[in-house]
């Protein structure tokens, strides 16, 4: 009996944009120029209210709060393919999809401020809330998804996680299930190198994260992570196959965390400066600007402007933030079942009168 | 001796046993290079290397599964997980292997396994950081828990608990880690694990405490001519310094952050209940969190007893004669 091979696999990279700005024209999506403006608008505004939640919290008027910074480009590129039907699971690092879809920017430093109530999704979006407990949502969003097609819905559900996510047991036995029910789930993984202290090499021995879909029979693609066209590509192509009931798909988006893990954190101890230099040079934002800038989409002049007019709505958020009446002790007892019980009645009596 | 807080204290624990014994190692996330997230194990990758303080992925199902079988191999792994409100993953290693290794090789195997974590509220961090569900651990026979509640305490304990045949759930109360400092003596500090300690001498109430409530309870105790006692140990538990306090008090306070149904402090009014109910002159009070999901930190105030709210709860037993 010879030994012989009976399966074999291949795992594919894409990348259109490069980081000169020039795009690999056979592989460009169909977006107009309008929408190549909104990308980058949208970037941007990733950028700054990343940087003034940084500045709250360094001030006190914002609690621990995880940066985006470098991850602006396979948050917005993938979030720019969703439909409005879709849903969106979080892990707690997505700012920039909870931007792109939407959300009100007042409820997230809301959120960030440890207010609860900054997790209330306005009634037409899917999104739900942020999961600190890593990568426990992903049998959630297989869960939604095989609903979704259970209701005969066409919609598609997005499952986001980080590469440390690809470590939990949720991670196998949520793609796992996704596989066999053929769900209409897609998974995107942002593999921004480090989980806290621990790098993507000590993650998993497997030389890229795309590749874990071949073991549960869903298609996986590693698309660079700093370029939003390729991010929007695949994402787009997953959730089109997952609305068809063709099942899940996996992205993994090679992207990079430029900031400390947390503002509770401090990556010195543990991380190179040169390879975060490295990365700062495939800064997502410098590359679609440059290819805006080569169509003529975009100059100095509306650099400042679009910063000025982003600022403005930060303030407007910022205040109305701090100006919401502060959630009382009613808050606290509220939602833990539908209805008070007994002892939390009485629980609640003496707390409000001593 | 030094002046330490528990971070401290609780580094030096884990590097004299390293050092004592070869057997004992550390692993979790980001224990190594960074030196745990709030330090607690700084320094020991420099000293011990890759091999004894390991840096896992982000599994903490398998960061207990894997402890359990370094240890009925013949080690004795201290496993860290980074928060207490993320080890709900492992609970069913820990539940029904870690708990029963003994039993279902009827004694052949045993687990002699520390999970250290840090736990409780008081931080203002996000969701999950601050659980006390100790009371989860207190229910599932086969394991042992333990709560420091001093720099001096979290040393000796946590010696003990490395010593233990048995799987030991230990709880760091992370209000805690930086708050107190105490004179830690360097090598061997004498704790046995299931006693608890007199913190304060008193004779007219007992306050039972453990954790982050026991200094809320010594400083409530000011004023009152109250006992109180530092737990300690959680299971198993020193009824016995519980009872003997009460019979010479005949009052009892017992004050825990954790929520109040089916809280630990439920187990020590009904041990009282049982075994020294003619001790009593006034009823049982417990002071506790509340039965809610936590707060974030906007709010997580109201959630965790006061120290004003323990002294109104010993005034009350107080009035009675
Ligand atoms: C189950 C669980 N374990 C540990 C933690 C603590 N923690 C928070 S974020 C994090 C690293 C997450 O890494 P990754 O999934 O790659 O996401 P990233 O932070 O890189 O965006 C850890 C260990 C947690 N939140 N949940």
């Amino acid at each position: 009996m010879p030994k012989k091979t009976i399966a074999s696999f291949a795992v594919s990279r894409l990348e259109i944009l490069d980081e000169q700005g020039q795009v690999d024209e056979r592989l460009m999506p169909d977006l107009d120029d309008d929408d190549l403006v909104r990308m980058y608008r949208l970037m941007l505004l990733t950028r700054l209210f990343d940087q003034r939640a940084l500045h709250l919290q360094r001030e006190g008027r914002l609690g621990t709060y995880p940066s985006v910074l470098g991850q602006e480009a396979s948050q917005v590129g993938s979030a720019f393919a969703l439909h409005p039907g879709d849903w969106f699971f979080p892990a707690f690092r997505e700012l920039g999809v909870f931007l792109t879809l939407g959300y009100p920017l007042s409820e997230i430093y809301q959120y960030w401020n440890g207010d609860e109530r900054g997790l209330l999704c306005p009634e037409n979006l899917h999104i739900f809330p942020i999961c600190i407990a890593v990568g426990t949502h992903i049998p959630h969003a297989v869960g939604a998804a095989m609903a979704a097609r259970c209701r005969g819905d066409g919609i598609a559900v997005a499952c986001y996680f980080g590469d440390g996510g690809t470590s939990k047991g949720d991670f196998h036995e949520g793609l796992n299930m996704a596989g066999v029910f053929q769900a209409p789930v897609v998974f995107i993984i942002q593999n921004n190198q480090w989980a806290i202290s621990v790098p993507r090499r000590r993650q998993t021995a497997a030389t890229t994260l795309a590749q874990k879909a071949i073991a549960y029979g869903i298609p996986g693609i590693q698309v660079d992570g700093n370029d939003v066209l390729a991010v929007f590509q695949a994402t787009r192509q997953a959730l089109e196959r997952a609305r068809q009931g063709e099942g899940p798909s996996l992205i993994e988006c090679e992207t990079y965390r430029l900031a400390d893990h947390t503002t509770a954190d401090d990556a010195r101890r543990y991380r190179d400066p040169e390879e975060v230099q490295r990365w700062q040079r495939r800064d997502p934002l410098l590359r679609l600007r440059r290819l805006l800038q080569r169509r003529g989409l975009w100059n100095d002049r509306l650099q400042v402007e679009a910063e000025e007019e982003i600022r403005r709505r930060l303030d407007r958020a910022v205040a109305r933030e701090e100006a919401t009446p502060p959630a009382t002790v009613e808050d606290v007892f509220r939602y833990t079942y539908a209805e008070l019980t007994p002892r939390q009645r009485r629980q609640l009596r003496e707390l409000k009168h001593g | 001796m030094a002046e330490m807080n528990m971070v401290e204290a609780i580094n030096l624990a884990l590097r004299e046993e390293m050092e004592r014994d070869a057997d004992v190692l550390v692993l979790g996330e980001d224990v190594g290079r960074d030196g745990g997230v709030f330090r607690v194990t700084d320094g020991l990758f420099e000293r011990f290397g890759g091999e004894r303080v390991i840096d896992t992925p982000l599994s903490e199902s398998a960061i207990v599964g894997v402890a359990i079988g370094m240890a009925a191999y013949g080690l004795k792994p201290v496993a860290e997980i980074q928060f207490l409100g993320f080890i709900y993953g492992a609970m069913e290693q820990l539940f029904s292997h870690a708990a029963r290794l003994r039993s279902r090789s009827r004694g052949q195997l045993h687990c002699p396994l520390v999970v250290r974590t840090p736990y409780g509220g008081g931080i203002k961090a996000p969701e999950l950081h601050e659980e006390s569900s100790e009371a989860l651990f207190c229910h599932m026979p086969g394991l042992k828990v333990v709560v420091p509640a001093t720099p001096r305490y979290a040393k000796a304990l946590l010696q003990a608990a490395i010593r233990d045949p048995d799987p030991v759930i230990f709880l760091e109360p992370t209000r805690l880690y930086r708050l107190l400092r105490e004179e830690v003596p360097a090598g061997d500090i004498p704790v046995e694990l299931g006693r608890a300690r007199i913190a304060r001498a008193g004779g007219e109430v007992t306050l039972v405490a453990w954790g982050s409530m026991l200094e809320k309870a010594l400083r409530a105790a000011e004023g009152f001519d109250a006992e109180v006692i530092d737990l300690m140990t959680l299971v198993p538990f020193d009824s016995e310094t519980i009872l003997a306090s009460v019979e010479k008090t005949g009052r009892l306070v017992v004050v825990h952050e954790a929520s109040q149904t089916a809280g630990f402090g439920a187990e020590i009014a009904a041990t009282v209940a049982e075994e020294g109910i003619w001790f009593l002159k006034a009823p049982v009070r417990r002071v506790t969190g509340c039965d809610v999901v936590l707060p974030l930190p906007l709010l997580e105030d109201y959630n965790l007893p006061t120290a004003k709210q323990i002294a109104a709860a010993v005034e009350e037993v107080l009035a009675f004669d």
